[in-house]
């Protein structure tokens, strides 16, 4: 699928499950810059609702969309001020 | 005449409730600004008291210690007890599963008091993290100390057990004792004993 974001990162987390997603793309996230965005990939079928719930509790960061495709989630999350 | 006078006495009177009301205004005004001073910064924390040294029990704190501080939370978790073996160098790469009294268990107790079935219990699961993609106790203590959590030792047991600072993995806080979990706890927004 194709998006219209700029990617700045791409974070594979595929084959890895709770908490590490979540953990890894706030890792990811202190990397970015403000307005970058990070491409996280992962097959834990939890992550879309983790990684949802972590970004609308979570001040520096955006979710700007999930994705489902074969046996992966897509994640972008945007680092804001 | 004695008209003027009442009406004058009336209105110092009003004055005077006026500036009484302005002055408790004031008052509540600076009271309000104190307690958002106190409340106001939006800074959560948790403090978990991990007391078992499992390696299933070992999961639970640690795999809410690291979200948390993906959270930005302050996150301490205070080990005591069997807790500590998992902040033990050694001990922590060796955390092993009990089969007796473990309901979720596929055998009946009898069965699982027999020499050698905790181990067997033990290699089961491990089995299982490896193929789930679970991360390991020591990949989550990492990624908890990289991302800001306190992990903390309970000095008394420590002494206990007879586990010095030099057994502890690095970065673990030593030297705690039961006011300093305190002192966490109370001021937290989530407590929690595991």
């Amino acid at each position: 699928m194709a998006t219209e974001y700029d990617v700045t990162t791409t974070l594979d987390v595929k084959g890895q499950s709770c908490p590490m997603p979540v953990v890894k793309t706030r890792q990811g996230v202190d990397d970015l810059a403000p307005g970058e965005v990070l491409e996280v990939l992962a097959t834990d079928s939890g992550s879309v609702s983790d990684i949802a719930g972590w970004a609308n509790s979570t001040d520096d960061v955006e979710l700007l969309d999930q994705t489902e495709g074969a046996d992966v989630y897509t994640h972008y999350v945007r680092k804001v001020e | 005449m004695s008209t003027d006078a009442s009406t004058a006495a009336e209105s110092a009177a009003e004055e005077a409730d006026l500036a009484a009301l302005r002055a408790r205004v004031d008052d509540l005004e600076a009271q309000l600004a104190e307690v958002d001073a106190d409340a106001g910064d939006g800074q959560r924390s948790m403090t978990i008291i991990a007391t078992k040294g499992s390696l299933d029990m070992a999961y639970p704190p640690l795999i809410l210690a690291s979200t948390a501080a993906a959270f930005g939370w302050d996150v301490v978790v205070f080990h005591t007890f069997w807790g500590l073996d998992v902040l033990h160098e050694e001990k922590s790469e060796n955390l092993q599963l009990s089969a007796v009294g473990n309901p979720s268990m596929p055998m009946p107790n009898a069965l699982a008091a027999l020499p050698g079935m905790d181990r067997l219990a033990t290699r089961m699961m491990q089995k299982k993290i490896d193929e789930n993609g679970t991360a390991s106790i020591q990949e989550l203590i990492d990624v908890s100390l990289e991302s800001g959590v306190d992990l903390q030792a309970c000095q008394m047991t420590m002494e206990l057990m007879d586990y010095d600072d030099a057994d502890m993995i690095d970065g673990v806080t030593t030297q705690v004792g039961a006011a300093t979990a305190l002192e966490h706890m109370a001021d937290a927004d989530v407590q929690l004993l595991v």
